[in-house]
């Protein structure tokens, strides 16, 4: 990539964008697309019923959706943008050219989105009778429409990112929609997303509702009897997408081949789906039976099961997709499919911008391999500490003594072919040799790296201004 | 020739990324000028509104009617910083397109502050939920704190758009990158500041102009919200600070404009914004005599006030946007010419692949038993334990088995507590694997250890 490289090593830059992306669909998942039109719903229960405290309990919850979905949720939609531009310009600006218009649609629809939450939570003590009423709960249903929209669209997106199906001959924005897990994967998000926003509902009923009143007890039977009927599709398509993942896998390494650890973490997806299943028909079954039963701090429990499926749902997913951050064209280090004959031949170091140097020689040699790894290795990697830190890796598998340099030149030539995850190595045999004497320096004294963002030339400037006659 | 050179060193020229824009530049930098207007208009009422609802709370802990002003403003809050960040969206999809290169180096090189926008922005609306929905709430010995949260909202929300103007600010002089460390330095670059107070009072000036309107309609409850303040007095009040703070930027103004770093200023620049600034004396004169008319007569030109307003943005935003081209003009075309000088190269390297000679040849024709082992000597070597048993026990196993590394290979599993498992190698396909395990057990024979370990 031939941007200034932003890169916490103390920290990690995966982690960054995993916790953000992570807390976005946790809370975009439940409350912004399944929450919605469960409480469209109740509402039309609660006028037919012509029951008052009914619709406002459900103002209440709707209060408590409006600030979480439009401060945290929104935010941290935008901030997966805002990260992934700083760790992978080359990902983001690519995608974004291919693209443009489903973006741009979905932004046109977050915008209606944002604008009908504030009209349905606004309105709600104004519009309270008569056709007004109706109209409120015809917002609710719109609302509940465009939410689940912009997830429909940025699955299309994602599922791109994942097989490119014809791509890149032929570079359409449909493509990523024709993805084969495309279906799949949003029935699955769909019917999660509805089933985990039962459970928000609950918890806050209990907040809104008197212990032993009848108002609770009503709620909590109507949530329950939401989540059994949703938890039929959450099965089904849980399946589903269990099934089709390993084609996409092998479509995506298209050689046949399936990694260990992704067979393991494939097996603790199902392990976890049918817990997750279970925690919540459970639930749902209780809520029905014996509204009064389930404590608050029970309904944390399938609750946290959910985060937790959903949190390993998007590693396996994002697994998937690798070594690519766009299959077949580019890898997760920002090199191009294209472009790696150009870098193992000539090196990466004299197309690289942003470097201290542009050449490998004896004298720079561990300074030059700090740059090499900065440009090839830095997007997922920290030094030495930090998650997925290289130190640690190469110690788990040489151990703490002194690293084999035959054996690390060895490893980061065929490191696509023994874990092919990893992108190959885009580089020329000097730069192979310049980044293994940098690790082992690093081995041997763990000093933090620091990226762009504390200035990429302040070390060129230094060494300019003492190598100046 | 000196300058030349000096100049190459300074300013770094990276490649563009391959692909071609979506849509044609033109009409992408008309999109983005326009869908900027509208997001920075909700900018401008959030930053303005925050700003005005705390001053209007002070000056109500001793003139109490100037409290339920101030809530009132407060209210307007929710929707406008909604929209403002909603609206930010669109034409942040377009500058990352149409300046990828300058913009998201800008980013890079001001890391941490540009990605403290996210929990800013997160805080900040929280806080003002906070500050909205504590009103009736915390009051009397809490009216402090009332206050405190106000004002806090309020600080962080003058946060923000310093950030993100420093970022569009540095992404206009790539000659000054090099100097930059982090988005402290990065606001001596250019003239951050006077940018940032012009955008201040443009934010003050609009937002009074908008509660004018908003509170001088006819339709505004105004005797169930401010019974204590009449429309026209309302209406007088915010035209007032329209007309106040628009004064002040009689001196922002041209403060901004000289200060321009040179590099971008041209004949049109000035020309445009010297329109502008010839239309906002039109609006302060009628602003002025809006204040000073007979009360049944005051709401007459607000319409057209708002027009004359409207175009002084529209001037304000394109002598931007002229000015930002004419700084990157030069920059943009070096880039072009990078990322075609590399282009040509990564077209010759694959030709020459196409045609069998160079880089390819490695992984093509002539493949031996010792080159496929460069997959296998990162954990494995004859004598030695690296990361997986040494060849000689493989030897021992394998013995007169080729077949059975093969097998092994394709299929491996965990046998030793003190190794990882071997990653399998099926994707190799049965043909290198088979020249793989012969060559193997040939040098663990012992007959040619010297061949492949030569520092042993």
């Amino acid at each position: 990539m031939d941007f200034p490289l932003f890169f916490l090593d103390f920290f990690g830059n995966r982690i960054l964008i995993a916790i953000v992306a992570s807390v976005h669909v946790f809370i975009n998942h439940p409350l912004a697309v399944g929450a919605w039109p469960l409480v469209m719903l109740m509402e039309w229960w609660g006028r037919r019923k012509g029951d008052a405290d009914w619709d406002h309990l459900m103002y209440k919850i709707t209060f408590v959706l409006f600030i979480v979905t439009t401060t945290v949720g929104a935010l941290t939609g935008v901030g997966i943008w805002f990260t992934t531009a700083l760790i992978a310009p080359f990902g983001i600006g690519t995608l974004l050219r291919v693209f443009f218009w489903a973006w741009f649609t979905e932004w046109l629809v977050f915008v209606s989105e944002v604008v009908l939450v504030m009209i349905y939570f606004l309105t709600w003590k104004r519009w309270l009778a008569g056709w007004q009423k109706s109209l409120h709960i015809g917002v609710g249903a719109l609302l509940s429409g465009f939410s689940w929209l912009t997830m429909m669209i940025i699955v299309g997106i994602l599922g791109f990112m994942m097989g490119s199906g014809n791509w890149p001959e032929a570079r359409t924005l449909f493509s990523g929609f024709f993805n084969p897990i495309y279906i799949p994967q949003l029935a699955f998000r769909t019917s999660f997303a509805m089933g985990t926003a039962g459970l928000f509902v609950w918890f806050l009923l209990y907040f809104f509702t008197k212990k032993h009143s009848d108002l609770r007890r009503r709620a909590v039977r109507f949530v329950s009897g939401w989540m059994l009927i949703w938890s039929v599709p959450f099965a089904a398509s849980s399946v589903w997408y269990w099934q089709v993942v390993p084609d996409a896998m092998r479509a995506n390494v298209d050689v046949g081949l399936m990694t260990q650890r992704f067979a393991q973490w494939h097996e603790t997806l199902a392990v976890i789906m049918a817990i997750t299943l279970v925690a919540l028909l459970l639930a749902a079954l209780v809520g029905l039976a014996r509204p009064k039963l389930i404590p608050r701090v029970a309904l944390l429990i399938p609750f946290i099961l959910g985060v937790w499926l959903l949190g390993h749902f998007e590693r396996v997913r994002e697994f998937i997709r690798k070594p690519y951050v766009i299959a077949d064209y580019m890898y997760s280090n920002g090199v191009k499919v294209s472009e790696l004959p150009v870098f193992q031949r000539d090196g990466i170091l004299p197309y690289s911008t942003y470097v201290e140097h542009h050449t490998v020689t004896s004298a720079n040699e561990i300074e030059a391999g700090r740059d090499v790894f900065l440009v090839t290795c830095s997007r997922c990697h920290t030094t030495s500490s930090g998650v997925n830190a290289v130190v640690n890796k190469f110690e788990n598998l040489y151990g703490t003594g002194p690293w084999d340099d035959a054996a690390l030149t060895a490893f980061i030539n065929t490191m696509h072919t023994s874990r092919t995850f990893m992108p190959p190595f885009p580089g020329n045999d000097r730069e192979v040799k310049a980044l293994t004497a940098y690790l082992k320096e690093l081995q041997k004294n763990r000093e933090l790296l620091f990226g762009a963002q504390a200035g990429w030339t302040i070390r060129n400037n230094n060494q300019a201004q003492t190598g100046t006659p | 020739m000196r300058h030349l050179v000096l100049f190459a060193q300074a300013v770094p020229v990276p490649r563009d990324l391959e692909l071609p824009l979506p849509i044609g530049e033109w009409e992408l930098k008309l999109i983005l000028v326009l869908l900027f207007l509208v997001h920075i208009f909700f900018v401008n009422l959030m930053v303005g509104g925050s700003l005005l609802s705390v001053f209007f709370e002070i000056l109500g802990l001793t003139r109490p009617r100037y409290d339920s002003l101030a809530k009132k403003i407060a209210e307007t809050i929710t929707v406008n910083k909604s929209l403002a960040v909603v609206l930010g969206v669109g034409p942040l999809l377009c500058i990352n397109l149409v300046y990828t290169i300058h913009f998201y180096s800008a980013n890079a090189l001001t890391g941490y502050a540009w990605f403290a926008i996210i929990p800013l922005v997160i805080f900040a609306f929280l806080f003002a939920y906070l500050h909205k929905y504590t009103w009736q709430i915390w009051t009397g010995g809490r009216k402090r704190l009332h206050v405190i949260t106000g004002g806090f909202s309020a600080f962080l929300f003058l946060c923000i758009p310093l950030i993100f103007l420093t970022n569009i600010n540095l992404m206009l002089f790539p000659g000054k990158w090099a100097e930059v460390g982090g988005f402290f330095s990065s606001l001596q670059i250019g003239n951050v500041f006077p940018r940032y107070f012009h955008f201040l009072s443009a934010s003050l000036a609009l937002t009074g102009l908008f509660l004018a309107g908003w509170f001088g309609r006819r339709k505004f409850p105004r005797e169930k919200h401010l019974p204590d303040f009449t429309r026209v007095e309302l209406r007088r009040l915010f035209y007032r600070v329209a007309f106040y703070v628009s004064l002040a930027q009689l001196v922002f103004g041209p403060l901004l404009l000289f200060t321009l770093p040179g590099v971008g200023v041209t004949g049109t620049l000035y020309w445009v914004i010297l329109s502008g600034a010839a239309v906002v004396l039109i609006v302060l004169h009628i602003l002025w005599r809006q204040i000073k008319m007979p009360d049944e007569k005051i709401s007459r030109l607000y319409i057209p006030i708002w027009m004359l307003f409207g175009v002084v943005v529209l001037l304000m935003g394109t002598g931007r946007h002229v000015y930002r081209e004419a700084c990157l003009v030069e920059h943009k075309q070096m880039i072009a010419d990078e990322t075609a000088r590399f282009n040509a190269i990564e077209l010759a390297t694959q030709m020459s692949i196409r045609a069998g000679m160079g880089a390819g040849e490695a992984l093509g024709g002539g493949m031996t038993g010792e080159k496929v082992f460069q997959n296998c000597a990162a954990c494995h070597a004859v004598d030695r334990v690296l990361a997986a048993p040494s060849l000689r026990e493989v030897y021992s196993l394998y013995k007169d088995n080729p077949a059975g590394i093969v097998a092994w290979s394709k299929n491996p599993g965990k046998k030793r507590p003190q190794f990882a498992p071997m990653p399998s190698f099926a994707h190799l396909g049965d043909e290198k694997l088979t020249l793989v395990a012969d060559y193997i057990l040939e040098i663990a024979s012992g007959a040619d250890s010297a061949k492949s370990e030569p520092s042993d």
